[in-house]
């Protein structure tokens, strides 16, 4: 294929791509979106394959093979509980390639760079494996405590701010020394103690963050796979590649900023790691202590079915005791009595951005039910039953009326203002924040203990 | 203080204004009680319940308002029949009375209760206020009379209310309009629809229409706009235009409707007359019409008050003691109300009252104090009016967003810099470079335009999306993948699987999660 109709191909994957990101401004577009996207991926690779600057087919089809059958096996095994997992595994596959292809591209012999250009080509080299190996690192770190194969908690070294401006520092000692290299050889040494270092740093980075903070981390690295993508771009001169990592680093970035904000805390916080540990907070709410009423999964059943209006809130300890469908099954019960359902989903709910929506759409919730915290916050108060199913800190009221708590000025749902709130829970443990929730200790509130499971199953049953 | 309870003397009274539940609870507030013979005989309460209770039952009248400090009473003091003096004659000079009085209606008993340099509360100025609810006997009575008012029509109604289908042929449900929607007329909706009738209501206010529609009424409304809402959470009058567009919906209706129950009452004026003579004559054979206005004139132009008459085939039920037919429930119910002012005069429960008239309920309340008139009090300072919509979460959440906004200034000067340092870039990059950074940074304002309008529910598919464009990469792979150097062709050829791997992965989990979204 001509140069040409090349880059004429990639205009038009370019293009795919933005429509494919648009879809998604609706969930009845969003398919076509995605059809979009893999038009646009198979037009991109057809081209560059078959354009005259690629050779070694022989090699190139059995690996693709392989990958693909590889990438449908996982796609098609997973479970909706271990999305979050899934997406960080992938990040970390973007980020290993933009390594692996940043050294090739160095020690590729064909390519001639002279003068200015070959400082910012060496630059653009050393740039693109320094992003991507922090993202495959990050990402592998991530992966780990997600499955719950690394403690979930925030690992503390210490000095280790001054450990990350150090590794910083060095990056910089070793970039200089990189770009002056004489011959591969030479610059090859720089090119690797960096990409260690970088590795160091990606899981350290993450190692510090808990695990109620996942969905920063995992949009961050997100937009981490995109960035490292475009520095390969401006690598290869690659247009397409730029413009696809542009659009991924900025997508990634934009949901990193609304999962903070959804949280109230500024990213740099949220990447320096855990709750907690800037200042005494946690002793704060403690004399906030008093009775909770518990209540049986029969009484609860009665409650819902003298209710009009039940908002169910759910969290990530839905996720964990996979109950999405049991859930849905009381939704189904309870809206054929007439009872209007709905979901109130907070944005940090979960391990990732979207999280409880992609579990409720997976145990066939309509998605018409299936609300954000600012559309449904306000019909609250005119809500009978409100139910927390494995959620804490995004329904803990002292995040509005205690200036001195940690999670102070977080948007929360407001479910104490309902007739009754119902909260499930295994215990009286406190949520990630390590903040006691008050709302357990409301007049209005009944407790639920128990696995969300079994719980919802009794409740279920005890309908009828 | 000794509390004393006479027997009413109005016709046909059936109340009574204490009962032995609550005179066990004035007991405890340190007060001594008598109640005379037979005085809640009507009410089903009999004399030795009340002994039973601790209270003294005293038979002659004289001697029980002489020796009360305190007298409670349902209806306002009248001549007595049997011993042919005023009530207010009974009463001790400088003692207290706590009944219903209507001070706007009875200037006369006014002017005697003061000659008596009494201090009188009259339940009927309680104020509306919610702390006062406790003691709103007018919200109690009206509630009982809503209740009542269906009873009532129900029973001059040759028909069921609930429509059913039997073996003998369906019934149709019958239809109620309930004309006022204040604590009588939400009564009555709940009564009819709880007996299964159809119910409508209207009111001035527009603000009820959620209360109407809770107890899963229809609410009609008119094509007009005009607040209905005066103070004090009571209707005000309304202009011509209003009633006019109010009439014809009220004929329309009539020519509809079986049941007709009005409770349309304005302050200190005769009762509107909202349902007029021809829409009787145009309303079906058997329909029946309730007044709950009948003692301010009635809402209706055909009623008598007192009476049920039938005009035109209509029956019209115009009974003023609609609360008295029910004399146990309302007895309990204005008992209590008289327990609860007590409470609140009696701080010290010692027994000894206080009328504080720094406090709104009670300044209300007191129509004369000792001797001397204090009605009409101050308007009440809180109106029933809707809440201002200021929900306090905004107002918190909202300095906290302000303080990190950055100032213009600093926006700007950010800018400036990205400028400068653009425009660096440029003075030592090569053309080749700049093109390519013009793509890049066009391509990161597109993302940012495309990724705002992502609904949040599809954030994990985006992000998966995302993560197999950004598999993109294997573009980079495939072009060294043919290089000259194993180790190159080594590391092109690793990246090419693994990012194949993310391509179709990430496709594959994108399809199978959108797929499953659906209304």
């Amino acid at each position: 294929m001509p140069a040409g109709v090349v880059a004429a191909s990639y205009i038009v994957a370019s293009i795919l791509f933005i429509l494919s990101l648009g879809g998604l401004s609706h969930q009845e577009s969003a398919r076509r979106g995605n059809i979009y996207g893999i038009v646009g991926m198979t037009i991109a690779i057809v081209a560059t394959i078959t354009s005259e600057q690629v050779s070694g087919l022989g090699l190139i089809i059995p690996m693709m093979v392989i990958g693909a059958i590889a990438g449908f096996f996982v796609a098609a095994k997973v479970q909706m509980t271990d999305m979050p997992q899934l997406v960080a595994m992938l990040h970390s596959f973007v980020g290993l390639a933009a390594v692996l292809v940043g050294f090739a591209n160095y020690m590729d012999p064909t390519s001639h760079f002279e003068g200015v250009e070959k400082t910012i080509h060496e630059v653009e080299i050393y740039l693109g494996v320094f992003i991507g190996a922090i993202t495959f690192t990050g990402s592998v770190i991530a992966f780990g405590k997600l499955q719950a194969v690394i403690k979930s908690a925030p690992l503390i070294l210490p000095a280790r701010h001054w450990l990350n401006l150090a590794a910083g520092l060095v990056c910089i000692w070793l970039g200089v020394l990189f770009v002056g290299a004489e011959s591969i050889g030479a610059g090859l040494i720089p090119l690797i103690i960096m990409t260690l270092i970088a590795f160091a740093f990606g899981v350290h980075m993450v190692m510090a963050i808990g695990g109620a903070d996942m969905p920063v981390v995992i949009s961050m690295l997100n937009s981490y796979s995109g960035w490292a993508a475009a520095a390969t771009g401006f690598m290869l001169s690659n247009d397409l590649l730029i413009v696809t990592g542009a659009l991924v680093g900025s997508s990634g970035a934009i949901l990193s900023y609304i999962m903070c904000r959804a949280m109230n805390r500024r990213f740099l916080a949220v990447i320096m790691g855990g709750f907690g540990t800037e200042g005494g907070t946690a002793a704060a709410a403690a004399d906030e202590t008093g009775e909770v009423t518990a209540m049986s999964a029969e009484e609860t059943a009665d409650l819902l079915t003298a209710a009009k209006e039940v908002i169910i809130v759910p969290g990530y300890g839905m996720a964990v005791a996979h109950a999405q469908h049991v859930v849905s099954e009381l939704t189904q019960k309870l809206r054929s009595a007439g009872v209007n359902v709905r979901y109130g989903i907070h944005p940090v709910a979960g391990r990732m951005p979207g999280h409880m929506n992609v579990l409720l759409a997976e145990a066939k919730v309509p998605y018409d039910i299936v609300l954000e915290m600012d559309e449904i916050n306000d019909d609250f108060p005119n809500t009978d039953v409100a139910m927390v199913i494995g959620a804490n800190d995004i329904v803990n009221p002292s995040a509005q009326e205690d200036p001195n708590s940690p999670i102070a000025g977080m948007p929360v749902l407001e479910v104490w203002k309902s007739g009754t709130a119902v909260v499930l829970k295994r215990s009286m443990a406190t949520g990630y924040a390590g903040v006691d929730n008050p709302l357990f200790y409301r007049e209005n509130t009944r407790m639920l203990f128990g696995d969300a499971k079994d719980s919802i199953e009794a409740v279920v049953k005890a309908l009828g | 203080m000794r509390i004393g309870v006479p027997k009413e003397i109005h016709d046909a009274e059936h109340r009574v204004a204490t009962t032995p539940e609550v005179v066990k609870q004035l007991t405890k507030l340190g007060f001594s009680v008598a109640v005379e013979t037979g005085a809640g005989a009507a009410a089903k309460f009999n004399d030795d319940a009340y002994r039973e209770a601790g209270a003294e039952v005293v038979s002659d009248t004289r001697e029980l308002w002489a020796q009360s400090d305190i007298v409670l009473k349902v209806r306002a003091p009248e001549d007595h029949p049997e011993l042919g003096v005023h009530e207010s004659e009974l009463l001790r000079e400088g003692g207290n009375l706590i009944s219903f009085i209507w001070p706007a209606q009875n200037p006369e008993l006014m002017d005697k209760l003061a000659a008596r340099r009494a201090t009188v509360l009259a339940m009927d100025s309680v104020p509306r206020i919610s702390r006062a609810q406790k003691m709103d006997a007018l919200s109690s009575m009206a509630n009982i009379a809503g209740y009542r008012a269906v009873v009532e029509a129900a029973h001059h109604f040759g028909r069921f209310f609930t429509g059913q289908i039997t073996a003998a042929g369906k019934v149709p449900p019958a239809k109620v309009m309930i004309i006022g929607a204040g604590v009588a007329g939400l009564a009555a909706i709940g009564a009819a629809g709880s007996m299964g009738a159809i119910v409508r209501a209207f009111d001035t206010r527009p603000e009820v229409k959620e209360q109407v529609e809770s107890m899963d009424a229809e609410f009609l409304e008119l094509d007009f706009k005009e607040e209905g809402g005066g103070a004090g959470g009571y209707a005000k009058e309304m202009s011509k235009e209003f009633i006019d567009a109010e009439m014809a919906l009220f004929r329309e209706q009539a020519k509809d409707v079986d049941i007709i129950i009005t409770t349309a009452l304005i302050p200190g004026k005769p009762a509107p007359k909202l349902i007029l003579a021809d829409m009787v004559e145009s309303m079906r054979n058997g329909s029946v019409i309730v007044d709950l206005a009948a003692e301010q004139g009635g809402n209706c132009e055909l009623t008598e008050p007192g009476q049920v008459v039938v005009k035109n085939g209509v029956t019209i039920i115009g009974h003023t003691d609609l609360p008295s037919r029910l004399p146990t429930q309302s007895s309990q119910l204005y008992a209590t109300n008289l327990r609860h002012l007590l409470t609140d005069l009696t701080p010290e429960k010692d027994g000894n009252i206080v009328v504080d008239m720094e406090d709104e309920a009670i300044r209300g309340a007191t129509v004369i104090k000792e001797g001397e008139v204090t009605w009409p009090p101050p308007p009440p300072k809180l109106s029933m009016q809707p809440p201002k919509p200021a929900p306090a979460s905004q107002a918190a959440a909202e300095p906290v967003v302000e303080a990190k906004k950055p100032s213009p200034w600093f926006t700007l000067a950010f800018m400036a810099v990205g400028v400068i340092a653009i425009l660096a870039l440029g003075s030592v990059a090569p053309a080749a470079f700049m093109s390519h950074f013009i793509v890049f940074v066009l391509a990161i304002f597109v993302g940012y335009q495309v990724i705002w309008s992502v609904t949040p529910a599809l954030h994990t598919p985006l992000m998966s999306v995302t993560n197999a464009i950004s598999g993109i990469i294997i573009i980079g792979a495939l072009l060294q993948i043919g290089a000259p150097r194993g180790i190159v062709v080594f590391l092109a050829a690793v990246s090419v699987l693994i990012a194949t791997v993310n391509v179709a992965g990430g496709f594959l989990v994108t399809q199978r999660m959108l797929k499953m979204f659906r209304k």
